[in-house]
C-alpha cells in the first residue's frame, strides 16, 4: 500500500504542476487579450486573405481564404522538405560511401565535404546560395540555353512544361507494369525457394517497366509533347521567359542548402552503418560462396539499415523543420504565408502560432511513424 | 452596543468601498505604463531594422530619425531626459506582437494606420507623423518611367506583413496585370534581391523607396515612379488599454507640431516663456496646468521642444538634409499648404 501510494503521489505533482502552469499561462493570455480588446477564434480562417503568394502548388490569389492560403504554406513546406530529403539521401549515400573509399582522394574529398558543409550555420549557407548565387546568375536576355530548352536565370529556371494527352492511360501503364513486377518478384522466390532456381528478375522488371509505358505511346493513343520557355520582353532591359514552368530561385536555393547540409549528416549516418556490420559477416557470406554484390545486398545492408535508419529519420525531421528558415529568402513557405503575412494581416498571434506549431508537429509525427514502421519492417525479427 | 453593530458594519463597508473607488481613480489617473516608465527610468521603444530619414542607427548604435524623434520626445516629456530610450529594432512582422505583449510601450515604426489594426488587432494610434503613399522604383535602364507601361509577368520585391503586399495586389488587379510577388521579411534583403536584379520593381512607401534608394550600390541608376497607389499614414501606436499613456505620446507628438507652428524651436524655446500669445506660453509650461491632466509636471512639453525640438526642425534633421525626401509635400504645416493640422493644446 505504502509502496503503491509512493508511486503514485510523484506522478500527481507532476500532474498538478503541468496543469497549473498550463492554466497559469492560459488565464494570463485570456486576462491581457480581454485588456487589449483582442478577440480570440478561428473564424478568420473563412475570410478573404487578399494578398497573393509569389508560387503555389494549387490555384491561389488573394480573393480565396486565409485557410487556402495555409494549405498554400503548408504544401510549399512539404515540397520543399521531400525534394530535400531525397536529394540528401541520394547524396548523404553516395558521400557516406566515398568517406570509405580505398581511393584517397575520394574518401578526403568527401571527409572535406563532410566538414565543411556542416559546420557552417544552415542560415548562413541560405544566404550564400541565395545572394551569393543570385548575383551570379544571368539576367534572363543573356542567359544561355542548356541543351537548348533549359534557361537558368536570377529570375529562376525555366524548364519545357509537358503537355500530355491521354496521361492516364499512360499511368495506367505504369501501374500494370508496377503489379506486374510484384507478382512475378513473388513467383520468382516461389520458383528459389522450391526448385533452387533463380530467375533474372531485375532484368525482367526493367524490361516491363520500359516496354509497357512505350507501349501505351504505340498503342494506347498517349503523346507528350514539350512547350518550350520563350523569352519575352517586358521593357527595355527587362525580360522574362513565357510558357514552360518555371521554378522560383528561392525554391531551388533553399532546396539546394537544405540538401547539401543535411546530406554531411545523413553520409556520416551510412558511414557509421555500414563500419558498424562486423568485418567477420562478411567474410562469413564470402566463405559460403556468395559474389560480392550479392555479400553487400543479402548481409552487409540489412545490417547496416538497421543502424542507419534510427539517426537519419532524425535528420529527415531537421530537414523539415529547417525548411522554416525559407522566410529569409521570400520562399513562401508555411512560416513565410500563414505564421508571417497572414499573422501580420489578422493579427490572430495566437491562434496563428498555434495553428503553426501543431502543423509542424503533425508532418514530423508522419515522417516519424513512417520511419518507425521501415525501422521495424528491416528490424531482426527472432522466430 | 450590539445594536449598533449593523450600522457601523455598514458604515465601515461604505467608507472602505469609497476609499477603493478613489485609490482606483488615481491609479487611473497614474497610468500603469506611465509608471512603469518611470520605475525603469527609459521608455521602451520599437523602431525598423533601420529606414534611414525614419530610424536608423550610425555605427555608433545612436538612433536618428523622426519616428525615433517621437520616443525621443516622450522620454523628454516623461523622465525629463530625451536620450533616456531603449529601442528595440522590430521587422515588419514582429512589431504588433512586441507591442500588444507589452515588450514595448510605443510602437514608432513607420507603421500605416488603417481601421483593422486600430480596431481589430489591440492597437491604437495616436497620430500621424508622416503623410505617405506607395509607390514603385524601377531601374533606369528599363526605360519604365510610369506604371501604366508595366506589363504581364512582371515581378515585384517587398516586405511580407506589410499593407504594401494588399495595395500591391488590389493595385495589380484594377490594371488586369498579373505579377509575382516576391516578398521578404527584411527589407535590407528586399534591397539587396531587387538590387541584384532579381525583380523588375520594388514597392514600399515612397519615403521608403527615396531612403533604401540611398543603400543601393549605385542610386543613381533607380528612379522612383510618379504615381502614388494608395494613402499610407504613418504614425506611433500604443497598446489598447491605457487612455492616459495614449494621450501622453499623442500630445508629444502634437506638441511638436504645433511648437512649429508657432514658432518655438530648440534655439528659443526658453525666451518663448515671455511671449504674449496664451498659446505659446501654454506650449512652453509658462501658464495653464497642461501636464496635470496626465500626471506630468507644467514643463513637459517645454522639454520636448528644448530637447528634441519641433516637428521642422526634426523632419529638416533627419529627412530634408539628408536629402531623402528634400520637399516637405504634404508633411508641411496647414498654414503652409500642407496638411499637418492638430487639435490646440489646450
Amino acid at each position: 500500500m505504502d509502496l503503491k501510494l509512493q508511486k503514485i503521489i510523484p506522478q500527481l505533482i507532476t500532474v498538478l504542476v503541468v496543469v497549473l502552469v498550463f492554466g497559469f499561462f492560459t488565464y494570463n493570455a485570456q486576462i491581457n487579450m480581454e485588456n487589449r480588446g483582442i478577440d480570440f477564434g478561428y473564424g478568420f480562417l473563412s475570410q478573404e486573405s487578399s494578398f497573393d503568394v509569389q508560387f503555389s502548388l494549387i490555384e491561389y490569389d488573394g480573393s480565396h481564404s486565409y485557410f487556402r492560403a495555409y494549405l498554400v504554406g503548408l504544401l510549399n513546406t512539404i515540397l520543399v522538405s521531400v525534394i530535400g530529403i531525397i536529394f540528401a539521401t541520394i547524396l548523404g549515400v553516395i558521400v557516406g560511401v566515398a568517406r570509405l573509399s580505398p581511393n584517397y582522394l575520394i574518401n578526403q574529398f568527401a571527409a572535406f565535404y563532410v566538414e565543411f558543409f556542416r559546420n557552417i550555420p544552415l542560415l548562413l549557407q541560405i544566404f550564400f546560395w541565395y545572394f551569393a548565387a543570385l548575383r551570379a546568375l544571368p539576367l534572363p536576355q543573356d542567359a544561355d540555353a542548356m541543351l537548348g530548352v533549359f534557361f537558368l536565370t536570377i529570375k529562376g529556371l525555366y524548364v519545357p512544361a509537358f503537355i500530355w494527352e491521354n496521361l492516364n492511360v499512360f499511368l495506367y501503364s505504369i501501374i500494370a507494369a508496377i503489379i506486374a513486377i510484384v507478382v512475378i518478384r513473388i513467383h520468382a522466390r516461389k520458383i528459389q525457394e522450391t526448385q533452387g532456381k533463380q530467375l533474372p528478375v531485375f532484368w525482367i522488371s526493367l524490361g516491363l517497366i520500359f516496354i509497357l509505358p512505350l507501349l501505351s505511346f504505340l498503342i494506347g493513343g498517349v503523346s507528350l509533347s514539350f512547350e518550350i520557355p520563350q523569352l519575352k520582353q517586358l521593357a527595355t532591359t527587362s525580360f522574362i521567359y513565357e510558357g514552360g514552368l518555371s521554378l522560383p530561385p528561392e525554391l531551388i536555393a533553399l532546396t539546394l542548402s537544405l540538401a547539401l547540409y543535411t546530406a554531411t549528416f545523413i553520409a556520416e549516418c551510412v558511414r557509421a552503418g555500414i563500419q558498424g556490420v562486423g568485418k567477420g559477416q562478411k567474410e562469413a557470406a564470402a566463405s559460403i560462396g556468395l559474389n560480392p554484390n550479392q555479400v553487400l545486398k543479402l548481409v552487409v545492408m540489412p545490417q547496416a539499415l538497421r543502424i542507419i535508419i534510427p539517426p537519419t529519420t532524425n535528420q529527415y525531421l531537421n530537414l523539415t523543420k529547417n525548411s522554416s528558415l525559407a522566410a529569409a529568402i521570400a520562399y513562401p513557405d508555411l512560416v513565410l504565408v500563414f505564421a508571417g503575412t497572414a499573422l501580420m494581416q489578422t493579427g490572430k498571434a495566437i491562434e496563428i502560432v498555434s495553428i503553426t506549431m501543431l502543423t509542424y508537429l503533425s508532418l514530423s509525427i508522419s515522417i516519424s511513424i513512417l520511419m518507425n514502421w521501415y525501422n521495424k519492417k528491416i528490424a531482426i525479427k527472432e522466430k | 452596543m450590539f445594536k449598533y453593530l449593523k450600522q457601523l458594519t455598514s458604515l465601515v463597508a461604505m467608507v472602505a468601498v469609497l476609499f477603493t473607488f478613489t485609490t482606483e481613480t488615481m491609479a487611473a489617473k497614474k497610468s500603469k505604463t506611465l509608471k512603469n516608465t518611470q520605475k525603469k527610468g527609459f521608455v521602451r521603444c520599437g523602431v525598423s531594422q533601420g529606414l534611414p530619414g525614419f530610424s536608423n542607427a550610425d555605427a555608433a548604435g545612436n538612433w536618428t530619425g523622426i519616428d525615433v524623434d517621437v520616443c525621443r520626445a516622450v522620454a523628454a516629456a516623461v523622465l525629463g531626459d530625451a536620450n533616456k530610450v531603449k529601442f528595440t529594432p522590430l521587422s515588419a512582422k514582429e512589431r504588433f506582437t512586441a507591442l500588444t505583449s507589452g515588450e514595448i510601450d510605443i510602437l514608432s515604426r513607420n507603421t500605416t494606420w488603417t481601421l483593422s489594426r486600430d480596431a481589430d488587432i489591440g492597437l491604437t494610434f495616436v497620430g500621424v507623423n508622416f503623410y505617405d503613399g506607395q509607390g514603385f522604383m524601377v531601374r533606369k535602364s528599363s526605360g519604365i518611367t510610369s506604371t501604366s507601361q508595366f506589363k504581364d509577368g512582371i515581378s515585384a520585391c517587398t516586405n511580407i506583413g506589410t499593407t504594401t503586399e494588399l495595395n500591391m495586389r488590389d493595385f495589380f488587379n484594377s490594371k488586369g496585370i498579373s505579377y509575382e510577388p516576391v516578398a521578404f521579411e527584411k527589407a535590407d534583403e528586399v534591397v539587396a534581391a531587387y538590387d541584384a536584379g532579381r525583380c523588375d520593381t520594388y514597392t514600399t512607401d515612397k519615403s521608403g523607396l527615396a531612403a533604401q534608394r540611398t543603400k543601393m550600390s549605385n542610386p543613381d541608376d533607380h528612379i522612383v515612379l510618379p504615381e502614388t497607389v494608395s494613402k499610407e499614414p504613418l504614425g506611433p501606436v500604443v497598446r489598447q488599454g491605457d487612455s492616459v499613456w495614449e494621450d501622453i505620446v499623442r500630445w508629444s507628438l502634437n506638441a511638436m507640431i504645433e511648437a512649429e507652428e508657432y514658432g518655438i524651436t530648440s534655439a528659443n524655446a526658453d525666451s518663448m516663456k515671455t511671449s504674449d500669445n496664451p498659446a505659446v506660453k501654454r506650449l512652453v509650461g509658462a501658464e495653464g496646468e497642461l501636464g496635470a491632466a496626465f500626471g506630468l509636471d507644467n514643463e513637459w512639453s517645454l522639454r520636448i521642444i528644448k530637447q528634441v525640438g519641433n516637428y521642422g526642425e526634426s523632419y529638416k534633421r533627419n529627412i530634408a538634409d539628408t536629402g531623402i525626401l528634400p520637399d516637405r509635400g504634404p508633411n508641411e504645416l496647414w498654414t503652409k499648404g500642407g496638411i499637418l493640422y492638430v487639435p490646440p493644446a489646450r
